[in-house]
């Protein structure tokens, strides 16, 4: 294999166009990329990471992959930095439309999915005669051989197969051929979160199945209805960026610059928390409010409702925008609403203009017209008209709604053949489970919310003996290409065989094919739906709304420690999930936080305990999917509660009744103190005002100098939204320890950087009482009151600035931490890294120290990049220039809230930084001095929570 | 003698007695079941103890309620609690040496006794609170390979010395003095091991005018040092606090506050202990009522001192108009932590205030319950001070309790049974009482 | 012949009779006189001609040794040994040198006092004639004893033994050898 690139090129690559950090940093890794999969063709086959490799060749620099991550069947295109040939640590690809160069926080965990110690790693078949009753028995080890004969020797007919959501086109042009071997085979579909009635709401306006394509840079007024465009949905990362980048002119100081956000939501959401206007409703009093506001531009329209009282304000406001941004409106619904309430507001963006502007609309990625659902398959199976059902990468035994009795179902299928990651649910029924391989081990492709394809490329050879789901399908059709290589290559010739070469090339570099999102549709005029007559709810009972868990997601992601690990942004609330109240609810049913309560629904109950969460809508407990795992492996079995059991259908509605079982239960959580308790940590400025300047505090000394570089960060308050990419991002990079419930329980979770949340943000008079976010990682304080204290000094100061901590000399007492105001340092109080399990090690930075017990750690502001940056400009004898050093954090952040650099550098992005009207240092009366500062966060006088 | 009063040694004793008596205790006494029993009792705490450690060095300071905010719990705070009790031998035997005060004769030996074993049991915990403490010896100054050195501004460092330096101190003052009475006991031994035993732990003593003379001297010079040093080590270990910028612990009156404090509890111990010795060894001749009323007297003193160092604590909270001190000072009257805050108030403030009659001072049982009382009192100071600091600082955000676990009980509980069975020991092996200082007494209240 | 005792003992009941008879042996001459006592009693080393000790002065200098010393070894160590930035404290920030110097001082003060004294006093000797003399393991409990050692100049057995029978002892032995 050809060396990679030198990386003088690289550099020049960014020097000459006058790129900003994070293009850099794509252009970088782009080239790496090319270089590795020039030569992929004939290495992926029988390659293997490289076990020795030549010293010129790593040099610890990363070599990085440009290849997508599939969530939901959409693809997120990512950089998988390898180190040493193993995968380690995800950056987004700034190439790629869902991206820009950013991720959520799955994509960052995607990576421990792959080095997953619980992974299905080999072919398994039943120990159990076939057509008897199931029931969990045991998978014995058997090899692929060995499958396909039995498919081969299987019984004729009757096959159905059972997928998740699929955009890539080579999976289903294979689907396809293998359902044209057999006429009487059926495809049906299963996406657990998805959205029907948003479906069918596009289906209803337009005659044809739509996805939406948003356009935030585009939009003056935003207008979220139980939507949660943040957090929610392929696109959601895209979403903030264009939102935060718009957001600029506003932080210069233009009060009218920026779009105004406005969000009606049954339970709090990313978007929410920073609107300028927001309402908590129920889901029916969302969608009165959406008819009422319609009914402005549809006078044929009927609006029954009055307005509420409690809303008025919102809604005129809300009126007034929408006439004021016209075109440049954006209404979206989400979750929770009917049909009708989507095409509603379908027609409404076309009546304002917005469709072509602020709102694309294209045809569905995952669309599957000859596909069925679900439901449909649940019916042929307990009908007994299933002899064979292949699940390819779907869970439905944990993951259908109860309604449906899938367990059940699934054993009444005569041959039920899984295909998945994990030995799950549904794998522990079948009689065959095939291992497939991670997104990362496997050539295939798929595309993201517009539509654009990414070829995906292996980062490393399979670990274990997989095989990549388009590998599978080929084997099952007979098809005469076996390897994933060959097919991807096969599917793409026909469409480009002029310079295929160039093609295959050119998109495996970018990490997206050029010119390959779906064409905007221009639809006929909407159909105004005629208003759902939505039956009034008995008075006892609430609207349970099912939402995806904030870390397991559908249940994916149950056994990720990072995820389960991760505070959930309004609670913080880790390894859990809870049925959330609205304070008022709460006391109407004389509930607190941590009553374990039996939630019942169509005959049907699970006990679930409750959180009370303020701005949650009164009326409607909200259930998070994706908890009480039974197979999900040593990490997510049995982590919180199921609330699948509750689902009666495909809806993500439900009304429910709640009973007090007079149980309890323990949350962990990681901040217990919502309140600033008026210390302004968190501060807000209004447009075009400014922070009063901070004075310049007396030295006692004469202070150090830092002769070459002084690294600073600046977090924009204002951009942030409190998405916690940056701590998972932070714990990838830096090999930070997963250390489980208890110990979190107990005050000891290790994240370097914190992402605080604030629920009384802003000067009471003006604008009280919005959510905020802060991110806090260490302040790398110039007079470190830390260092002073720590008896044989383990935590020093560096030529640079940075505030270091030498692991190998700390005796750990301690005291560093409890003299540290901002309180990040963190302590292994335990053995808390893994140093048994041979394949998390494999997944940890070769550049990092993995912590023993008993020492003190903290944020280092990634010195190991820094170092990095520093031995390359030696080697190319160029002198480091601002944006050369990214950290982990700054490197993932959707919203770029996060500026690292040298301030010894006049010119650099941190000095400017500082230098703005809403600079200011947290606590900084204590004379710390520190180098992490922030930006605050720019509120309008006329925001309303 | 003062008017009318008890004397610190009632009459009717001679050298030849007093000598007998004492070196009774250690050479001829038989064993007795109530002390066989303490013995054993506090040796099963001890090995427990032990066990405890072993499993520490195991697991790690995890097994702990220390958390983050909370990074010292009830290691620190045993800490303190027992420097402090260590303060009071060295206080009575050097200070009250330096003042002439007769009535320390009859009770400096066992005080300096349990000194130097408080003091142990105090040097014991911060070397089992480090997060690795086989690296202890690393806060110690010493040539290294990679030219590393202690950090010379941590108060922790200062505390390595000061411990240190007290530890030392106090054994060689205690030896020092113990000298000829090692040497009384080599000549009393009934049998050839003792003799051989206490003979050379005697160094060969035999009590010539010009070695007394100089003795006399030593011990005066050992005395007048000690005394700075005992202000000096409970200050630092309070800087181990005030150095810090946390609100509750970043505060000029700490090193005061904390020497009152320590001899508070100290006096408090020393009554702990002498009441029960001296109703066990029939010794109510020497250890008299006389010297009960003193103790209970310096108790009442140094008490007032320590009430005012709360008092000053939260003036200086509101005086200085600093939002976190203010939010401080609230949340130990209102916080998490209120009780601890309050029961301490109760043990250090008002119960003590009985001894201002002399019917209490002179009551031997409610000395000793109140002597309990306020060793209860001052060890929920210490861990106010450790913990509730540290569980509600600067950011809200952070805020967090600390929650002791059964080990942080078991260690409490064996440290305390490893001091008391070292004093237990002590009692048996040693002069529990200086003779010759008895001798002296006889001699002075002969002439009257 | 039998060997010459190592000295002439006499047993007193009483402090006061033991400081007149050193006095009176002192008088007479006898520099070597040794008089032993079960507590320090007042004036007996005076009577024999014991001048002080040097003790104090070298208990300071072992004090101001012990401070510069320690003050020195911080110096060394955080100045020139491996001077590092901690908490923008001044490489040499002597506040902060004191409270260890101060330490050091006490401990190398009372060292010198304790090994001081022990070295003054030629101990540890555990092998001395006076301990086979009769009745001496009451010296360290209710009598008075004053030995006039035979080789000390002014000795003269008939002078010597003489002179303590005009201090009516309670008994008056031959200390052998």
């Amino acid at each position: 294999m050809p060396p990679p690139p030198p990386p003088e090129q690289v550099i020049q690559l960014h020097r000459g166009a006058g790129l900003d950090r994070r293009q850099a940093l794509a252009v970088m890794a782009a080239g790496l990329a090319m270089a590795s999969t020039a030569c992929s063709p004939p290495a992926r086959q029988q390659a293997h990471p490289w076990v020795n490799p030549p010293e010129a060749r790593t040099g610890g620099l990363p070599l990085y992959y440009a290849t997508a991550f599939v969530r939901d069947g959409y693809a997120h295109g990512v950089l998988v930095g390898t180190q040493e040939g193993r995968p380690i640590k995800i950056e987004g690809n700034a190439a790629h439309p869902s991206s820009l160069g950013a991720t959520d926080v799955f994509a960052q965990a995607s990576v421990l999915q792959l080095w997953d110690p619980d992974r299905s790693t080999t072919p398994r078949q039943r120990l159990a005669p076939v057509g008897q009753a199931r029931g969990p028995a045991r998978l014995a080890a058997s090899t692929w051989r060995d499958f396909e004969d039995a498919w081969r020797a299987r019984r004729p007919g009757g096959l159905r197969v059972l997928t998740g959501p699929l955009t890539s086109p080579t999976e289903r042009a294979l689907l396809a051929a293998l359902l044209a071997r057999e006429p009487e085979a059926r495809w049906h579909v299963h996406a657990p979160l998805a959205d029907v009635a948003a479906i069918d709401g596009a289906q209803l306006a337009f005659g044809r199945p739509l996805a939406p394509v948003c356009h935030f840079d585009q939009a003056r007024c935003v207008v979220a209805l139980g939507a949660d465009p943040f957090s929610d949905g392929p696109g959601a990362v895209r979403h903030a960026m264009d939102w935060s980048r718009a957001r600029a002119a506003l932080r210069e100081g233009q009060a009218d610059a920026a779009a105004t956000l406005f969000a009606a939501e049954a339970t709090p959401g990313l978007f929410g928390a920073r609107a300028d206007h927001r309402v908590a409703l129920s889901p029916a009093r969302i969608e009165a409010l959406l008819w009422r506001v319609a009914a402005h531009w549809m006078p044929e329209v009927a609006t029954d409702s009055a307005p509420d009282p409690r809303t008025a304000a919102f809604e005129t406001a809300l009126v007034a925008a929408l006439h004021s941004a016209g075109p440049q409106s954006l209404v979206l619904t989400g979750p929770g609403l009917s049909a009708e309430a989507h095409a509603l507001a379908l027609a409404l963006n076309q009546r304002l203009g917005a469709i072509g502007r602020t709102l694309g609309l294209i045809d569905p990625p995952d669309a599957a017209p000859d596909a069925r659902t679900l439901p449909e398959l649940a019916e042929a199976l307990h009908a007994g008209h299933v002899e064979t059902l292949l699940v390819l990468g779907c869970n439905p035994a944990y993951d259908a709604p109860a309604a449906l009795e899938m367990p059940l179902a699934l054993q009444r299928a005569r041959l039920l053949i899984h295909a998945g990651g994990q030995l799950d649910e549904t794998a522990q029924l079948s009689d065959w489970h095939l291992p497939l391989a991670h997104a990362y081990e496997q050539w295939s492709d798929a595309r993201s919310h517009d539509g654009s394809v990414t070829l995906m490329q292996p980062a490393i050879s399979p670990l274990y003996d997989t095989r990549s789901l388009a590998e599978l399908l080929a084997s099952l059709a007979d098809d005469p290409l076996r390897d994933g290589h060959a097919l991807l290559q096969r599917h793409w010739r026909d469409a480009h065989a002029d310079d295929f070469d160039a093609f295959w090339r050119t998109s495996l570099r970018a990490g997206v094919v050029a010119g390959s999102a779906s064409p905007a549709q221009s639809p006929a005029l909407a159909r105004v739906p005629a208003r759902a007559t939505a039956p009034a709810p008995a008075p006892a009972t609430l609207t349970a709304l099912f939402v995806p868990d904030g870390a397991a997601h559908d249940g994916t992601f149950a056994n990720n420690g990072w995820l389960q690990e991760l505070p959930r942004p309004f609670n913080k609330l880790t390894w859990d999930n809870a049925a959330l109240l609205s304070p008022a609810t709460a006391a109407r049913l004389g509930l607190r936080t941590g009553d374990i309560v039996n939630v019942a629904s169509a005959g049907r109950a699970v006990d679930a305990p409750v959180w009370v969460l303020a701005r949650q809508a009164d009326d409607v407990v909200t259930l998070p999917l994706g908890g009480g795992r039974r197979r999900a492996g040593r990490v997510g079995d049995g982590v919180g509660f199921d609330a699948y059991a509750l689902r009666p259908g495909v809806s993500l509605t439900a009304p429910v009744t709640l009973r007090g079982t007079g149980r309890r239960h323990a949350f962990a959580v990681t901040q217990h103190e919502i309140a600033q308790h008026g210390r302004e940590l968190l501060r807000t400025v209004a447009a075009g005002a400014s922070l009063p300047r901070e004075p310049e505090r007396p030295r006692l000394y004469p202070p150090f100098a830092s002769p070459e570089h002084a690294w600073a960060m600046v977090i924009d308050l204002d951009a942030c939204i409190g998405c916690n990419a940056c701590t998972i991002a932070c714990q990838a990079e830096n090999n930070i320890p997963v250390v489980g419930k208890s110990q979190v329980a107990k005050g000891r979770e290790m994240h370097w950087i914190r992402v605080d949340v604030h629920d009384d943000v802003g000067d009471a008079h003006a604008t009280p009482n919005l959510t905020g976010f802060q991110p806090v990682p260490c302040m790398h304080c110039e007079e470190a009151p830390c260092e002073v204290v720590c008896p044989v000094g383990a935590t020093v100061h560096d030529s640079e600035g940075l505030n270091v901590q030498v692991y190998n000399r700390c005796v750990g007492t301690r005291f560093c931490s409890n003299n540290c105001p901002y309180k990040v340092r963190r302590f292994n109080f335990l053995q808390y890294a893994d140093e048994t399990t041979e394949a998390l090690k494999a997944q940890r930075n070769p550049e990092v120290t993995v912590r023993q017990r008993g020492v003190m750690e903290k944020c280092s502001y990634c010195v190991q990049r820094i170092a990095r940056a520093r031995q390359h400009a030696q080697r190319t004898g160029e002198p480091l220039v601002d944006g050369d050093v990214v950290t982990a954090c700054q490197a993932v952040c959707p919203t770029q809230a996060i500026r690292f650099g040298d301030l010894d550098d006049a010119a650099s992005d941190v000095t400017r930084a500082r230098a703005s009207p809403r600079h200011y240092a947290m606590l900084g009366e204590l004379n710390t001095k520190p180098r992490t500062t922030y930006l605050a966060r720019v509120v309008r006088k006329d925001e309303t929570s | 003698m003062s008017d009318g009063d008890t004397p610190v040694l009632r009459p009717g004793w001679g050298y030849a007695s007093v000598t007998d008596k004492i070196a009774g205790l250690v050479l001829t006494r038989p064993l007795r079941w109530p002390w066989l029993a303490a013995f054993l009792a506090t040796l099963a705490g001890t090995l427990v103890y032990l066990g405890a450690m072993t499993f520490l060095f195991i697991k790690g300071v995890g097994i702990w309620g220390v958390d983050i905010p909370v990074g010292w719990g009830f290691a620190l705070a045993n800490f303190v609690w027992w420097v402090g009790i260590g303060h009071a031998g060295t206080f009575i035997s050097a200070v009250l040496l330096l003042l002439r005060q007769k009535w320390r004769t009859s009770i400096n030996r066992f005080a300096e006794a349990m000194t130097l074993f408080a003091a142990g049991m105090a040097g014991l915990f911060p070397i089992l609170h480090l997060g690795r403490p086989w690296f202890a010896y690393w806060l110690a100054p010493y040539p290294d390979r990679m030219n590393l050195w202690p950090q010379w501004r941590s108060p922790l460092v200062w505390d390595v010395f000061a411990i240190g330096t007290y530890l030392i101190v106090s054994a060689l003052f205690w030896y020092l003095g113990m000298l000829p009475d090692l040497a009384t006991l080599r000549d009393r031994a009934p049998t050839r091991a003792k003799q051989v035993a206490y003979g050379l732990l005697a160094l060969g003593w035999r009590g010539e005018s010009r070695h007394w003379a100089r003795h006399e001297t030593a011990y005066l010079l050992l005395a007048g040092l000690a005394t700075p040093l005992v202000v000096s080590v409970h200050s630092v270990v309070a800087m181990d606090f005030a150095i810090g910028n946390t609100p509750g612990y970043h505060s000029t009156i700490f090193p005061p506050y904390f020497v009152a404090g320590a001899l508070f509890s100290g006096f408090a111990m020393v009554l702990t202990l002498a009441i029960p010795l001296r109703r066990a060894f029939a010794l109510e001749d020497f250890i008299t009522a006389r010297h009960l009323d003193n103790a209970a007297k310096v108790l009442l003193a140094t008490g007032s001192l320590v009430a005012y160092g709360y008092l000053v604590e939260n003036f200086m909270a509101f005086f200085s108009g600093d939002r976190y001190e203010i939010a401080m000072a609230v949340d130990r009257w209102t916080g998490a932590y209120a009780p601890v805050y309050w029961a301490m108030m109760a043990c250090n403030v008002v119960l003590p205030q009985v001894l201002w009659w002399r019917a209490a001072r002179r009551s031997t049982l409610l000395l000793f319950a109140l002597s309990i009382v306020v060793n209860l009192g001052m060890w929920m100071e210490r861990l106010t001070i450790v913990v509730q600091s540290t569980s509600h600082d600067f950011m809200p955000s952070a805020w967090g309790l600390f929650v002791p676990t059964r080990w942080d009980w078991i260690f409490l509980a064996g440290s305390i049974s490893m001091f008391a069975w070292l004093f237990l020991t002590f009692i048996r092996l040693l002069p529990a009482i200086s003779i010759s200082e008895m001798r002296e007494l006889v001699k002075e209240q002969a002439d009257g | 012949m039998a060997e010459a005792p190592w000295g002439l003992m006499a047993e007193y009941e009483t402090p006061e009779a033991l400081v007149a008879a050193a006095q009176a042996a002192h008088d007479a001459g006898h520099r070597h006189a040794e008089a032993y006592a079960p507590y320090p009693v007042e004036g007996l080393a005076e009577a024999l001609g014991f001048r002080g000790s040097r003790l104090p002065a070298f208990v300071l200098a072992g004090g101001v040794l012990g401070g510069l010393g320690g003050y020195l070894l911080q110096w060394y160590a955080a100045v020139r040994s491996y001077p590092v930035e901690t908490g923008a404290r001044p490489l040499h920030s002597w506040p902060m040198f004191v409270p260890v110097s101060f330490e050091t001082t006490i401990l190398c003060a009372c060292l010198v006092a304790f090994f001081g004294v022990l070295l003054a006093n030629g101990l540890p000797r555990l092998a001395h004639p006076i301990f086979d003399a009769p009745d001496f393991e009451l010296a360290s409990r209710n009598r008075f004893f004053l030995v006039l050692r035979t080789d000390d100049p002014a000795f003269d057995t008939a002078r010597a033994s003489a002179l303590l029978d005009a201090t009516n002892p309670l008994r008056r032995v031959e200390v052998p050898r």
